[in-house]
């Protein structure tokens, strides 16, 4: 440590990052629930991503489902059954991984880029640009969440890209809270007044100073809204407002409902997706609270 | 509670409500340009017969008379025409409300038994009994609403045939009085232990989390000192200070539970709010869909109303003085 | 016998870090109608012996030793037995009386709720008798109506000794009770602590960091130093002529009146109190002491007869007084 006063200012900040990251390396390992979690999410990324090399996605296409037995049950040819339709239940969970692990990013980076936006403008100007920005905030917050979500994607239409605008645009509230609350707490900081006194420029501020110190607070609040994004387009799918060309788990849900798979015991129908929702959201948040934990202290034994 | 307390309450509800009907104008005729391009949109319909819609549904003349319009129609208390059958919006919703309010009053009793057991985890913290209330809640978390129902459906519907599958009583039942009360009852049953189910977890959790916070508290350390019982200390000094949060979450809670059982009745046909949105998404009936909207968030305001003055109550701290 | 008595007492907390031992080897003891100080920085063990007392400690605290109440073990009470003791046979004025009070419940509510749980009286006589309480301790009865956020500091303090003498307590216990308060409102409270002892002939331990507060109160003083008793004596005695170091510095820490050049330079003690996870070696005191020799960091004495009715435990104790 003598030698600091040598070394950049840059690999100094690489080294302390390095440091940091072997920390948080340390405590995750010793949370064994959150690193089985972890393994759980990547398996099913991976899945979704090799999806198209194992499989064929006109396969389950119903053009081409007319010689397969009709409501199979699982079996070694079949391991989770088929539809009403001769369509494998197994490769719609696979593909299906696609669109809700896509829907669920897409849509979370969204509401954190929102809420971020939102949040650091509102904190860091202060004035009246926080006071109606916090006005619409709190406006929107009360909106209830899934009506406006329907309402919303019933008049946009049915596409991919209206389910992530409109789960985007309906959560990035409490984002902008949480990160309005941080950037007010770093201001009142030392080293952000000396920034201002050196003359670093507001961008330079929020770039450098504010930016880097409410990053790891929103990683963890993403890890949370992941699942949220999930949960939302599974129902909004189920509402029968999912991409009508796309399959996803809400979507295999609706149909099996449609084919009447509760009502006559298909159980291999309705059962399957669930489960993979269930796992990916446990998984989600199970990861986000242990990083939460880690990220900040006050937070623990919770 | 003082009166400019209360005041300020409900100008902040007033203005939340006049941004909601904003937006609500904004979402079906300015993001939606024309309403009716469904009805007639592959039919062939000849040009008078489309402007003659366009009035019924108030749609001539700029944005800004439309705006206006729109506004002089809700004060009225009226929310338009559905344009299946041409039925009042206000007379379609009205007959939904009740069915959905019984339902939604029932799972959240039941669902607020988990307020109880979030007390208890939250005192015992660590405890066998915590962490397996923990870990159901957050099970429960993670399963969709309706998925919970098919399940639910699946097995004690269809396999042992406990309940009915569907609907609010057997139809064409032409039971009156205490068995059309009983048969309505055991329709209920499962939709409403289903959305209860989906809900505890909640409850729990932010029980759980509030009656922590109140235990490092010098007051029970005093309490004990008094020589009072340890489910004493807990009844009479911890629940009453966990007591202020959960209140709120639970008046709030009340207002989005309404919005969140559509997918739940629109799964066992339950004729209320929530199939009432569903079907009307499926249309699409944009006329429903906007009345629905306004009533559903002016649900969730109320319901925060409520929460504040609940809070102002319970807490002696509170209420601006 | 005494009413009240500790004999070798060791109180260590569990913590992530490992064992915290708080208070090492206390043995002291109340006689009826007396009242003992007890003082020492924050941190030294003195507001654990508080909570000891009533068995109040966080489960899985490790306790040895013996707390005599009346002669009976409080360790060895059934639960039952414990709960009748709590507050009739010693009773708590803790300090700060915003937190100690239940913020959702009136005052006189949290009074009456004392009453009723140890006699055998209407929920109107405890209304009653709440009225009294409020009345002796120097407040309006009708105060029994406010919840704590509307009383002042001095008002809330108050209350707390009227909630601690509601069951009738052989032994007061007073936990730091004039912390938080202005010198005034202290100055008052004092005197009516001093006056409820004399009247009731109750028994006091009073526990501070404020020397000054204990030497016109008590008859007799002990100063704790690291979950240990370094000095015991009468009150006036060892403030005016201080055997160990440590009280020698605690007393120079308060400006004699009418002394101008004590008030001009008010001798401070340096250096923070010690970690009682992580204490040093021989005499805990040693780091801090400006009269350390090289034996104190390894050799760690106990209390020593000082002079009739005097101990400390110094290793010049012998060397100042033989």
């Amino acid at each position: 440590m003598s030698d600091l006063a040598q070394v950049s200012p840059r690999a100094f900040r690489w080294a302390r990052r390095r440091a940091s990251a072997a920390g948080f390396w340390r405590s995750l390992r010793r949370d064994k629930l959150a690193l089985t979690s972890l393994v759980v999410l990547v398996l099913f990324v991976v899945l979704a991503v090799v999806a198209p090399w194992v499989s064929n996605r006109a396969d389950f296409n119903v053009i081409n489902t007319g010689d397969n037995p009709v409501w199979a049950k699982p079996s070694g040819q079949y391991l989770l059954g088929t539809d009403n339709y001769g369509r494998s239940v197994a490769l719609q969970v696979l593909w299906g991984a696609r669109v809700s692990l896509f829907v669920g990013v897409a849509a979370t980076v969204l509401t954190i880029v929102l809420g971020t936006l939102v949040g650091i403008s509102a904190g860091f100007f202060g004035g009246w640009i926080d006071a109606v920005l916090m006005r619409i905030t709190d406006w929107f917050l009360v909106i209830p969440f899934l009506p406006f979500a329907i309402v919303l994607a019933s008049v946009l239409g049915r596409s991919l890209w209206n389910i992530v605008f409109v789960i985007g645009i309906t959560s990035w509230p409490s984002t902008a809270r949480l990160v309005r609350s941080q950037v007010l707490s770093l201001r009142e900081r030392l080293y952000v007044d000396r920034a201002r006194a050196l003359g670093g420029g507001r961008a330079h501020i929020i770039g450098r100073h504010i930016l880097p110190n409410v990053t790891p607070l929103v990683l963890a609040s993403t890890t949370l809204a992941v699942p949220i994004s999930i949960l939302t387009e599974t129902t909004l799918a189920f509402l029968g407002l999912g991409d009508p060309t796309d399959v996803s788990w809400g979507g295999i849900l609706d149909q099996a409902r449609t084919a009447a798979a509760v009502t006559t015991n298909r159980w291999w129908y309705y059962l399957p997706p669930g489960v993979a929702i269930i796992m990916v959201v446990l998984a989600f948040t199970i990861f986000g609270r242990a990083l939460e934990a880690i990220l900040d202290p006050r937070l623990r034994d919770r | 509670m003082s009166a400019r307390f209360l005041l300020r309450k409900v100008l902040g509800a007033i203005s939340t409500l006049a941004f909601v009907v904003t937006v609500n104008f904004f979402l079906f005729r300015v993001v939606n340009d024309d309403p009716t391009a469904t009805m007639y949109r592959g039919r062939n319909m000849k040009p008078e017969q489309i402007a003659s819609l366009r009035q019924k549904f108030n749609l001539d003349g700029s944005k800004w008379e439309q705006y206006l319009a729109y506004l002089r129609q809700l004060l009225r208390g009226d929310l338009g025409l559905s344009m299946k059958g041409s039925r009042e919006v206000s007379a379609v919703i009205g007959e939904a409300i009740w069915p959905t309010l019984l339902l939604v009053g029932c799972s959240t009793l039941l669902a607020m038994l988990g307020i109880t057991l979030g007390y208890r985890a939250g005192w015992r913290r660590g405890s066998g009994f915590d962490t397996s209330a923990t870990s159901f809640s957050m099970l429960t978390y993670a399963m969709p609403d309706f998925w919970i129902g098919m399940v639910a459906l699946g097995l004690f519907s269809v396999k042992l045939g406990w309940f009915p599958v569907s609907g609010l009583e057997d139809p064409g039942s032409a039971a009156t009085g205490i068995s059309q009360l009983l048969d309505q009852l055991h329709h209920m049953a499962l939709p409403a232990i289903v959305l209860a189910l989906a809900y505890v977890g909640e409850y729990m959790i932010v029980a759980r989390s509030a009656m922590i916070e109140t235990l490092s508290e010098d007051y029970l350390q005093l309490a004990r000192a008094k020589g009072l019982r340890d489910a004493e200390v807990r009844r009479r000094h911890a629940v009453p200070n966990a007591r202020l949060p959960v209140v709120s979450l639970s008046a709030i809670n009340f207002g989005f539970v309404v919005g969140g059982a559509i997918a739940v009745e629109s799964l066992f046909s339950w004729p209320g709010i929530g199939q009432l949105t569903s079907l009307a998404v499926k249309g699409p009936d944009f006329p429903v869909l906007q009345g629905l909207f306004l009533l559903l968030s002016a649900a969730v305001i109320l319901a925060n109303l409520v929460a504040d003055l609940l809070y102002s109550r319970l807490d002696p701290r509170a209420g601006g003085r | 016998m005494s009413v009240l008595e500790l004999q070798d007492l060791h109180v260590t907390y569990r913590s992530e870090g490992g064992p915290v031992p708080a208070v090492r080897g206390v043995s002291l003891s109340l006689e009826r109608g007396d009242t003992v100080g007890l003082a020492g920085e924050s941190g030294c063990g003195k507001s654990t012996i508080a909570a000891a007392v009533l068995r109040l400690l966080p489960k899985g605290t490790e306790v040895s030793g013996k707390v005599l109440l009346d002669g009976e073990d409080v360790y060895a009470m059934k639960p039952g037995r414990l709960r009748a003791v709590r507050w009739t046979s010693a009773a708590i004025v803790f300090q700060g009386a915003l937190h100690s009070l239940n913020p959702v419940r009136r005052v006189g509510n949290q009074i009456e709720e004392a009453i009723l749980l140890h006699t055998a009286v209407s929920p109107r006589a405890a209304r009653t008798r709440t009225g009294e309480l409020l009345v002796k301790v120097g407040l309006p009865a009708d105060r029994a109506q406010r919840y704590p956020h509307q009383l002042s500091g001095g008002q809330r303090q108050r209350v707390l000794i009227a909630l601690a003498l509601a069951c009738d307590p052989k032994v007061l216990i007073a936990d730091e009770p004039t912390t938080a308060l202005d010198v005034m409102v202290q100055a008052q409270v004092l005197a009516l602590l001093e006056e409820l002892q004399r009247e009731q002939g109750l028994s006091l331990l009073f526990i501070t960091h404020d020397l000054s507060v204990l030497t016109t109160t008590c008859e007799r003083l002990a100063v704790m130093y690291a979950g240990r008793i370094v000095e015991q004596g009468p009150g006036r005695e060892v403030f005016a002529q201080p055997h160990h170091p440590y009280t020698r510095a605690l007393a120079a820490a308060f400006p004699t009146i009418g002394d101008p050049a004590s008030r001009m330079n008010p001798a401070g003690l340096a250096g923070d109190p010690p970690d009682p996870s992580a204490l040093p070696s021989g005499c805990p005191f040693h780091v801090r002491c400006a009269v350390a020799t090289a034996e104190c960091s390894s050799l760690d004495v106990g209390l020593r007869v000082a002079a009739p009715g005097r101990s400390a435990a110094c290793v010049h104790v012998e060397a100042a007084h033989v």
